[in-house]
């Protein structure tokens, strides 16, 4: 198993967020994540890449074989989890290709290789631009600054295309784009999807998975998995909204 | 070694250094300058080193520097050192002339004046006061406000050498000039050079100050420029201080520009045990416009104060400020904006900026923004932050794989680049560039040659590469 997330508590400040969380997600899979807001669908994704200020109380998440909960967010990364940001930060002064040449590298530094050559990191960006139908020269402008939120969303896609991790959470990626560059985003993920890499889609919306077609569908609701099922249950969800859901898990 | 306890004792030993030069160094004066050292030291008696209790040094402390004994040379030394080792400069592509100092006195090529078939005269101030008297007396301690200050009084009493620099009606100069001020003696040290630059009406010069030490000892650099900007012209001068944690550096700059005259002075403060810039601009003539930047880079228990007075005195001129710096450590710094805004000044465009990031909550800054108006027509306005380095970006670029060293380093540089950018001559931004990049790193030394010629350029970073040029 690729990742395997097993009775997974945490806490946010005393206040406890996931609530005993089960999943398991082999190489070659996508598993579609959706439920109401606030339920903790962000929280996980932070969790499994390592963003700080979450106690994990209990539970273990264990990626290619090991808990990687002490492990730091950079390593995570390098051992190929990749998180497409629900809000990509924008940072003033450092530039799209420092950026990504400074990832790459360390990248490459991890797996023991030498630095990519300029004009090989230059080919690549081009692309893998193309992947995400970016058109603009992304060679001096800042990480997101003066992005539109499409821009920002495709530019999280071509990152994933240039680092080509192993397991790739997309949180709430297509939320906000028109139907143009959510057809865009999910070109990018299909042409990057293969047998050997496994995706985590957030999504409240069954939108996005006509166009990426999920094999499971998980509903999050207040901090644990409390329905999964295939692609049936996501039309379902679209149908009949979350309320039942609800009802379903406080009438226990 | 004399030693001393209170800054009184230093201050005797000056007046009495004084009085002892009167009759033998500084007989030989032009009486204008003989007038001038007489009327500096009762200043300076009078007034004494700042202390504690004076308003515009509150939070920089000079007791131990001052309680330090320190000797000055009041005439060249014949050092056994290999001064064209000294004074290697390898900017690539950077066209300049330099002139060198070492303990305060000019050295090589320009030890004596070079007067230039445009009437341009570059050299040392000590030879200038000799050949060119009238200029002396027109310009020399004319400053605005260069008497109310008791450094610069100081100063004034003992200066001999430093850089003269005319640059006469229309003439652009080309080559950038460097004044490398290099400290390297074996004893507590006292500097004092003067510089004077003067530029006639539509003239341009672009001047680069670099303020170094070479070795790890004790010095206190008390130094003034003052420029006159005259009317239609450019000065682009950026100061570059890298000293060692002893050095002390009072660093008084005086600039006085006349009508529709152009001024973008930075100073790039690199490393310094205590460093002290007073920037103070007169903005004398309609339509002259000043851009005052600073970077600075502080850590262990260096303490770093910049205090900039704009004195906006007619109408239509404009002024912005930005200085930015990065703490660590238990690094001090004071930053002290003080907007002058007088009665005849209307349409004023005066803005201010003040950004700091300490990284850790030993280091502090003290940020005061102070606007005087009396003018009503004035667009005035002040900012100031003080944060640390931003977590959310941290965890992206960490989330990419980036170590938390190098993501730290990428945003500090981010947030430096805002001042380096505006040093205008490429290949001197590049270096400089290279240079913060190094000092963030921890990796820049106090340079055993030219300060531009610090660490070792060759040694390639992750990010150090600005694709955008390819
Ligand atoms: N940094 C934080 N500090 C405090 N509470 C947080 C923080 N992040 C998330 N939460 C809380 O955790 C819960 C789950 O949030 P989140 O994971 O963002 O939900 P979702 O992504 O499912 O909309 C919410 O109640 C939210 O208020
Ligand atoms: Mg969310």
């Amino acid at each position: 198993m690729l990742l395997n997330i097993k009775n997974l508590h945490l806490e946010i400040g005393g206040k406890e967020i996931i609530k005993g969380l089960n999943l398991g997600i082999n190489k070659g899979e996508v598993h579609a994540i959706m439920g109401p807001n606030g339920t903790g669908k962000s929280t996980l994704a932070a969790a499994i890449t390592g963003r700080e200020g979450y106690d994990v109380t209990k539970g273990e998440i264990v990626y290619k074989g090991i808990d990687i909960l002490e492990m730091p967010p950079e390593d995570r990364a390098k051992e190929g989890i990749f998180l497409s940001f629900q809000y990509p930060v924008e940072i003033p002064g450092v530039s799209m290709t420092n950026f990504m040449r400074t990832a790459m590298n360390e990248h490459l530094e991890y797996q023991g290789k030498n630095p990519i050559p300029a004009t090989d990191f230059l080919k690549r960006m081009d692309e893998k631009k193309k992947i995400v139908e970016i058109h603009s020269k992304l060679t001096n402008r800042s990480v997101n600054e003066g992005f539109s939120g499409g821009e920002k969303k495709k530019n999280e896609i071509f990152q994933m295309a240039m680092l080509e991790p192993t397991l790739s959470i997309l949180d709430e990626t297509d939320s906000g784009l028109d139907i143009d560059a959510l057809r865009i985003v999910a070109n990018g993920v299909n042409t990057l999807k293969t047998s050997e890499n496994a995706f985590i889609i957030i999504t409240h919306y069954q939108r996005l998975l006509d166009y990426i077609e999920p094999d499971f569908v998980h509903v999050l609701y207040d901090g644990q998995i409390v329905k999964s099922g295939g692609k049936d249950l996501a039309i379902e969800l679209e149908e009949k909204g979350y309320d039942w859901i609800k009802q379903e898990n406080e009438n226990y | 070694m004399m030693e001393y306890t209170k800054p009184n004792v230093l201050k005797k030993h000056l007046t009495d250094l004084f009085e002892e030069s009167k009759v033998s160094v500084f007989s030989k004066d032009k009486d204008y300058i003989s007038a001038l050292r007489t009327e500096a030291i009762a200043q300076f008696d009078k007034k004494g080193f700042p202390s504690g209790k004076d308003e515009s040094w509150r939070g920089t402390d000079l007791k131990k520097v001052l309680s330090k004994g320190y000797q000055q040379f009041l005439h060249p030394q014949n050092q056994d050192i290999d001064l064209s080792k000294l004074f290697i400069c390898e900017v690539h592509n950077f066209d300049t002339d330099i002139l060198s100092l070492l303990n305060g006195w000019m050295v090589n090529g320009y030890a004596r004046l070079k007067t230039f078939e445009n009437g341009t005269i570059i050299g040392s101030l000590a030879e200038a006061m000799e050949e060119y008297p009238e200029l002396i007396n027109e310009y020399y301690n004319k400053s605005d406000k260069i008497n109310e200050h008791s450094f610069s009084s100081l100063n004034t009493a003992f200066a001999i050498d430093g850089v003269f620099i005319y640059v006469p009606d229309g003439v652009q100069v080309d080559r950038a000039i460097q004044m490398v001020s290099i400290i390297n003696h074996d004893e507590n040290l006292l500097v004092q050079n003067r510089n004077l630059i003067i530029l006639g009406n539509n003239s341009s010069l672009t001047f680069v100050q670099c303020d170094d030490s070479t070795n790890k000892l004790t010095s206190l650099n008390n130094s003034v420029t003052e420029f006159f900007i005259g009317e239609n012209s450019n000065l682009d001068h950026t100061k570059l201080q890298n000293l060692n944690n002893k050095s002390t550096l009072i660093n008084s700059t005086y600039i006085n520009q006349d009508a529709n005259s152009n001024v973008s002075t930075n100073a790039i403060s690199l490393n310094g045990g205590l460093i002290r810039n007073n920037i103070n601009v007169a903005l004398n003539g309609q339509g002259s416009n000043a851009n005052v930047y600073g970077l600075y880079l502080m850590d262990d228990k260096q303490h770093i104060d910049n205090r900039v007075y704009i004195d906006h005195k007619v109408a239509n001129c404009t002024s912005s400020e930005l200085f930015k710096g990065i703490l660590d450590d238990e690094a001090s710094g004071i930053f002290n904006g003080h907007i002058m805004v007088r009665k005849d000044a209307q349409n004023t465009n005066a803005f201010q900026n003040n950004n700091n990031i300490l990284l850790k909550d030993t280091a502090t800054i003290d940020t005061l923004p102070f606007l005087e108006i009396y003018a009503d027509d004035v667009k005035c306005s002040h900012g100031a932050t003080i944060g640390q380095l931003d977590l959310e970006a941290m965890f992206y670029l960490r989330s990419r794989g980036i170590s938390e060293d190098n993501a730290r380093m990428l945003l500090m540089y981010a947030f430096a680049t805002e001042v380096i950018n505006n040093i205008s001559i490429d290949p001197l931004r590049e270096r400089i560039d290279d240079m913060v990049k190094k000092r963030l790193r921890g990796e820049l030394s106090i340079c055993d040659t030219c300060v531009l010629h610090c660490g070792s350029p060759e040694k390639e970073v992750h990010f150090d590469i600005d694709l955008s040029k390819i």
